[in-house]
């Protein structure tokens, strides 16, 4: 009972995982993106679309998917759809100059439509399910049985859970030992700056945006593809904020991230795992994760340390002719 | 000839929306000189500057580098063309270290130059031990030779860090590569941004304003270096307002004047007197007027004013003065050394840890009141000395006596104070201070930050101070529009209406609005900061005369300001701040530039700069 | 020189393009750049309309109009719907214009109506029926506001983020008030069903036999209201000073605490006054997707309304009007109701892009703008003439219209004339 509890929550902090660091990304670059909760919508989008692109290609039948490219198929469909997310992001708050919380709002309002609206209209059938065994499992069935509980926990999952993991690991080290890394925190901190010792501006609040929105992305293809196991759900946008409650949580840094994503995966699923609770019961436990972050809010407000402090120039639009 | 002149501008025009900010002004910079670039505030000095540098696209005009029409569109391409700039706002990230700053921004090409110079610099080391020494490097000696070659080439702190030691010694500037840049005084941030440009290989430096925030002393090691920068061929720009630095360090003067070019002289062949008519264009009476004191009198004790800030820094330390009535106090010191924190520690904007701010109001013959005073104020008040009884004539002794009879005697307004009113002001907020009626104004620093909210119009401005009167729930907005129609009367304001929302106007406009409302008040203490910063002469004098015309009232007058020259010719006193204590008091009329420089920085400790890198490292 | 002539012509110099900050526009190129936005979101909503239903571009407008001004009872929709995505955003305003971003509405309403709701359930038959209606309101505001002032009190003393604290507070929002329905319900069908459904009690009362009415006059009222609030009273003052400085408004003795605090207070208060008027006016019963969404585009409905009360009711009747429309569009289609979240989204992008037009100048380099001036007078010609043809036939028209309101106008000019404020001029700023 214990295993499978830590191997759910592993699995379903993997969505808080990829928004966070998507939306981490997004943030350095001094872009608040309200919008990601809307970019993962476009994230399901893009793997439901790209899904049913690859069977159409095999005529719905089951018998010829391939394993490889009925992943990547919605891979990179996903990739792509998140991108454009950003990138409408992007030139509506970098060219057009709109404010960015606006246009985060309006983002996430029409996500959430398009997805229900999208979803709505792509027919499924066995197809679906059967691709969605390849998103969830990686390893196979003797290798992880063997292992006994440290198989379970460990290996029974699916590639995005560990992509997950290593993207935010390398998101970790770029952001924080390479060259880019520097450039992107200092746009993030002081564009002004950045802009002076000839850095372009644009281009890096532009590929940042559009890389956070592909990963944040990817949020949603997992979703889909791997935890409901290729069904629809239209309410990923309410994990799409909790996302990026945990930029907050995990202070810009990706790699806490990982930890704080996990606590609240397993908060999230907590309730499913107690016996005996009733309804009401269960809907309070769900509150936990909401609370913690309103801590984690609090208490990181009240140690004002300026290595915990957001980005300086976080929200804030860069006009160079600007007096 | 042509390929003496290092950098040319021709026919350069930039407007920002309405404004015009540069219209067709050519000059140009040569070869291994220092230029001066003169002009008012509000000239365009800094706008035809940035286009040099890429932060502006000018509108229209051409610009020559070493004689080649340049195309700079970004501060990329000008460091290309090395052009470096270090503006009066420094471009530094607050919470990177110097060196994560310096090497900010380097791109791959950038990296490889370097790798290609180091590669060259090492070969150059290892012929020297084959052929001089006449022996095969060691092995010891060949792994430096690669990781030096290896940490050239792409993101190494190590590196950074050790080439800008070597800068540092070859100019002689001392700045510590790991400190982190919100650490750093602000002598320390223009040592750095000077480190920065050096490290990308300039040879065309400006710099915006570069001694506002230096002492004479700093100013001094400034000009050295950059002399000494010049003589090893470097062309150097210095964007200035100041005539006698002017004089002091170009070789060569070109004057704008309201976006527009002026001349340019030969520095030796010129005197301040040309450079000034040259600037305004037209004669001008340089000196600022300062009438005699009449009747002084003891306004403001300050006394052990001690406030340790938000970063635990001790900002103000046991300051101590008398600010006295029909006078100016000058207050000179290195920016950000408790200025700021003294002036809002007084108007009761920040808490202060310790010491007593008292107002002193002489020949003040009142009753005492519970609107100003409760029963225990009282008491204590009449412990000091300070109430008499109106039937006896006597000073009041209140111990033994109840509460009950002290309140029947302030019913019947039977206990005076003395001639003279105190009142202990510390920590007192802004509000309480104004309901106990004192008549303290304060002119801000920050004039849109603070003293007026730019979106809002100048109706709505003018009553910032006063929209609490009355006990309405809604807005009074009529004496506040006969004010305003007052002060832009009086003083000249330019604005197309007082519908207009400040921030639409001028720095000398927007100063003025703020200066005229806080003396509307006539008040009894003056506190201004930095009134004239960022001002074209004209207006400037306008304050000069607003604050002398306050002095001849009777006002005790706080000025706090960065050009010495000013605070010499205006102040009747000068208080120096050093490091939030005070280093000392000197008569305005009898002290010297270079006394109150020593004093500025007299009790600023020599910072030890530690370099972590090992002895052999050092040697090249 | 020659040489240096000579090497102009390699040089690419101007950048593509490169843009410079206009002066605040004037009222009326205001106002007409929003009625082109709203014509090309138009278009935008039917083109995409006709590629997924092939020959649907007419219809798509077709509708719009009959899902929304077919019959009384729609049109009488569109007004409530209006006055609640206005009251929303007027409850937001004075919170905005302190620089305070609540986007907590919807959890703030959504716990009124909790409120609302238990005075309802618990109180029925203990009292009259209008002070049952009253003591609801009252319960409702009271929630709300504790609601919204719990992430005040931490802005105000530990300058906590309150954009994320409201955010989640939206979500333990929706928790309780689920939480409280299966507790009431502990079938767990989490349907709560209609209150009181017999004896009407603490419902509004129908005024002039119209079920929504009491909701369109209460925000007319609450609009007029804050406007006034905003821009006549001492509160307003200094919730705007405290908005655009912290600084300044510590400088002139305002404190800032008990601002931030007391303006969240009324932000809930309004926010109470949705939940009463959603549970006790319109749907008599409680569920956690009560507000649906409206709490969020109430954020979206002020902002693009400038936090102007006057502005707002426009871009909440726009919204609502393409809410309903679309979605009887949408059940036509059958597209689903998500169909008009999809031009909502289309409908606000359009107009947030508008706005870069107003503020910003583009400078296109000599080329770019030689293509334009040559792509300009190919139109020219072609439509040159036809202009001059319209304009004959309706400068007399509209001279005859200018006879007629121009009186009209000057009477209203003179009963404004002291509340508005003349737009300000573009300033050169000269000494």
């Amino acid at each position: 009972m214990f295993v499978a509890f830590i191997r759910n929550a592993i699995r379903f902090s993997t969505i808080f995982l990829f928004g966070s660091t998507g939306e981490i990304i997004t943030e350095k670059s001094g872009h608040l993106n309200m919008g990601t909760p809307g970019i993962m919508c476009l994230g399901g989008i893009g793997a439901v679309l790209g899904e049913r692109l690859y069977l159409l290609t095999i005529a719905n039948d089951v018998d010829l998917i391939n394993p490889f490219l009925c992943v990547l198929f919605p891979l990179i469909m996903t990739i792509i759809f998140g991108a454009l997310g950003g990138l409408f992001f992007s030139f509506l708050t970098v060219t057009l100059r709109c404010n960015q919380n606006v246009v985060g709002l309006t983002l996430t309002t029409f996500g959430v439509g398009l997805n229900a609206f999208i979803l709505a209209r792509v027919p499924r059938g066995a197809g679906f399910t059967y691709a969605s065994a390849y998103f969830y499992k990686l390893f196979p069935d003797t290798v992880v049985s063997s292992t006994g509980w440290f198989g379970e926990i460990f290996l029974g999952h699916g590639f995005l859970v560990y992509l997950a993991i290593i993207l935010a690991i390398i998101a970790t080290i770029v952001i924080k030992k390479t060259n880019v890394g520097l450039s992107l925190r200092s746009i993030g901190e002081n564009p002004a700056t950045a802009d002076a010792a000839g850095l372009n501006v644009s281009k890096y609040r532009y590929l940042a945006t559009m890389i956070g929105g592909a990963i944040a992305a990817l949020g949603g293809l997992f979703y889909i593809m791997d935890y409901l196991g290729g069904s629809v759900e239209y309410t990923i946008d309410r994990y799409g904020w909790m996302a990026v409650a945990l930029v907050i949580f995990s202070v810009w840094n990706p790699s806490f991230s990982i930890f704080g994503s996990l606590l609240f995966g397993a908060l999230y699923i907590m309730p499913s795992f107690l016996d005996g609770l009733s309804f009401a019961d269960k809907e309070l436990i769900k509150l936990v994760p909401y609370a913690v972050t309103i801590l984690v809010l609090v208490v990181t407000s009240l140690f004002n340390r300026k290595e915990t402090q957001p980005p300086a120039a976080l929200g804030l639009t860069y006009f160079r002719e600007d007096r | 000839m042509e390929n003496n002149i290092a950098l040319q501008f021709v026919n350069i025009s930039k407007s920002f929306g309405s404004k015009i900010a540069n219209k067709n002004v050519s000059l140009d910079l040569r070869k291994g000189e220092i230029l001066a670039i003169l002009g008012e505030n509000g000239s365009g000095k800094t706008t035809l500057m940035n286009a040099a540098i890429g932060i502006y696209y000018p509108d229209e005009g051409q610009i020559f580098v070493n004689g080649e029409e340049a195309s700079i569109h970004s501060p990329k391409d000008a460091y290309n063309y090395h052009i470096g700039m270090i503006h009066q706002h420094f471009k530094l990230v607050d919470v990177f270290t110097a060196k994560e700053n310096v090497i900010l921004g380097l791109s791959k090409e950038d990296y490889k130059k370097q790798e290609e110079a180091t590669k060259a610099k090492q070969d150059l080391k290892l012929q020297k031990i084959r052929e001089e020494e006449g022996r095969e490097p060691t092995k010891e000696e060949l792994k430096k030779y690669n990781k030096r070659i290896k940490d050239s080439k792409s993101y190494n702190l190590e590196e950074a860090k050790r080439k800008i030691i070597k800068i540092c010694k070859k100019y002689g500037f001392e700045v510590d590569p790991d400190k982190k840049v919100y650490e750093m005084s602000v002598s320390e941030k223009q040592t750095l941004e000077i480190i920065k440009a050096l490290y990308k290989g300039v040879d065309i430096l400006i710099l915006d304003e570069p001694t506002a925030v230096l002492t004479p002393q700093e100013t001094k090691k400034l000009f050295n270096v950059l002399r000494n920068m010049a003589s090893q061929g470097k062309s150097i720009i210095i964007i200035t307002h100041k005539l006698n630095e002017v004089l002091e360090i170009s070789d060569r003067v070109s004057v704008l004047r309201k976006g527009e070019y002026a001349g340019t002289v030969v520095t030796k062949d010129t005197n301040e007197k040309e450079l000034t008519e040259l600037m305004v264009g037209r004669k001008i009476e340089l000196n600022i007027k300062r009438p005699a004191v009449k009747n002084p009198h003891d306004r403001l004790f300050i006394e052990g004013l001690t406030y340790t800030n938000r970063e635990g820094v001790k900002a103000l330390d046991d300051v101590s003065f008398v600010a006295r009535g029909g006078e100016i106090l000058g207050i000179a010191g290195i920016a950000c050394n408790g200025q700021r924190e003294l002036l809002e520690g007084i108007a009761g904007l920040v808490h202060l840890d310790s010491g007593d701010i008292v107002f002193h109001n002489p020949k003040k013959n009142r009753p005492v009141t519970f609107f100003h005073h409760n029963v225990k104020q009282i008491r204590e008040l009449a412990e000091k000395g300070a109430l008499y009884d109106d039937d006896t004539k006597e000073t009041l002794n209140l111990k033994g006596v109840s509460t009950k009879k002290i309140k029947e005697m302030v019913q019947k307004e039977k206990i005076m104070f003395y001639e003279d009113e105190i009142i202990d002001l510390r920590n007192k907020k802004p509000i309480e201070i104004r309901n106990l009626g004192i008549k303290l104004s304060f002119v801000p620093e920050d004039r849109l930050g603070m003293g007026l909210v730019g979106n809002m119009n100048i109706i709505d401005n003018m009553m910032l101070r006063s929209f609490r009167k009355g006990h309405s729930i809604f807005l009074n907005r009529k004496k506040p529009k006969y004010l305003a129609e007052e002060i832009v009367d009086e003083l000249e304001v330019v604005t197309p209406n007082l519908k207009t929302p400040v921030r639409n106007l001028s720095g000398g406009n927007i100063q003025k609005l703020l200066v005229g409302r806080e003396i509307s008040s006539s008040p009894k203490v003056l506190m201004v900061a930095y009134p004239v910063r960022g001002l074209d002469i004209k207006s400037s004098y306008t304050i000069y005369d607003l604050l002398n015309e306050q002095k001849e009232r009777g006002t005790a007058v706080v000025f706090v300001g960065e050009d010495l020259d000013v605070l010499l010719a205006l102040s009747d006193r000068i208080l120096v701040l050093s490091g939030g204590k005070v280093a000392g008091i000197v008569d305005a009329r009898k002290t010297t530039k270079e006394e109150i420089g020593l004093l500025m920085t007299k009790s600023i400790e020599k910072q030890e700069v530690s370099y972590n890198v090992s002895q052999e490292d050092e040697e090249e | 020189m020659l040489a240096k002539k000579m090497k102009k012509n390699d040089i690419k110099r101007d950048p593509f393009i490169h843009l410079t900050r206009l002066p605040d526009p004037k009222a009326r190129h205001y106002w007409f750049s929003k009625l082109i936005s709203v014509v090309i979101a138009l278009l935008i909503c039917a083109l995409i309309t006709n590629a997924m239903a092939p020959g649907s571009f007419g219809d798509f407008f077709k509708y719009l109009g009959l899902g929304t001004f077919s019959s009384s009872l729609q049109t009488l929709r569109v007004f409530q719907d209006t006055a609640i995505l206005l009251l929303i955003a007027l409850a937001l305003t004075p919170a905005f214009k302190m620089k305070f971003w609540n986007i907590g509405a919807e959890g703030q309403v959504l716990i009124g109506a909790l409120g609302a709701t238990i005075a309802m359930k618990f109180l029925a038959g203990t009292m009259p029926n209008a002070l049952l209606i009253f003591v609801c309101l009252a319960l409702s505001i009271l929630f709300s506001i504790i609601w919204a002032v719990i992430p005040a009190i931490f802005k105000a003393f530990f300058n906590t983020n309150e954009t994320l604290f409201t955010l989640m507070m939206n979500y333990l929002a929706s928790g309780l008030v689920a939480y409280f329905v299966f507790v009431w319900v502990p079938n767990g069908s989490a349907v709560l069903g209609v209150i009181n459904p017999n004896t009407h009690d603490g419902w509004l009362p129908k005024l002039f036999g119209q079920d929504y009415l009491i909701n369109i006059i209460t925000v007319v009222i609450i609009t007029v209201l804050i406007f006034v609030y905003l821009k006549y009273s001492k509160h307003g003052y200094e919730l705007t000073v405290v908005g655009e400085s912290q600084n300044t408004a510590r400088y002139v003795g305002i404190n800032v605490k008990k601002t931030i605090i007391r303006t969240l207070i009324l932000s809930g208060a309004v926010c109470g006054l949705v939940g009463f008027l959603l549970v006790n006016g319109t749907s008599h019963t409680l569920n956690a997707d009560l507000v649906s969404g409206r709490g969020f585009t109430g954020i979206l409905v002020a902002w693009l309304g400038h936090f102007n009360p006057f502005e707002m009711i426009f871009t909440a009747f726009l919204v609502a009007f393409v809410t309903l429309g679309g979605s009887y569009a949408g059940d036509i289609f059958r597209f689903g109701t998500a169909y008009s979240k999809v031009l909502i989204g289309i409908f606000f992008f359009v107009f947030i892009a508008s706005e870069f037009f107003l503020r910003y100048k583009m400078n296109f380099s000599t080329e770019v703008q030689a293509f334009f001036k040559k792509i300009g007078d190919f139109f020219a010609k072609i439509f040159g003439p036809i202009g001059r043809f319209f304009k004959k036939i309706f400068t007399p028209v509209g001279r005859f219209f200018k006879k007629i309101f121009a009186p009209v106008g000057r009477f209203f000019k003179k009963l404004f004339k002291k509340k508005d404020s003349p737009k300000e001029e573009p300033v050169s700023k000269e000494e």
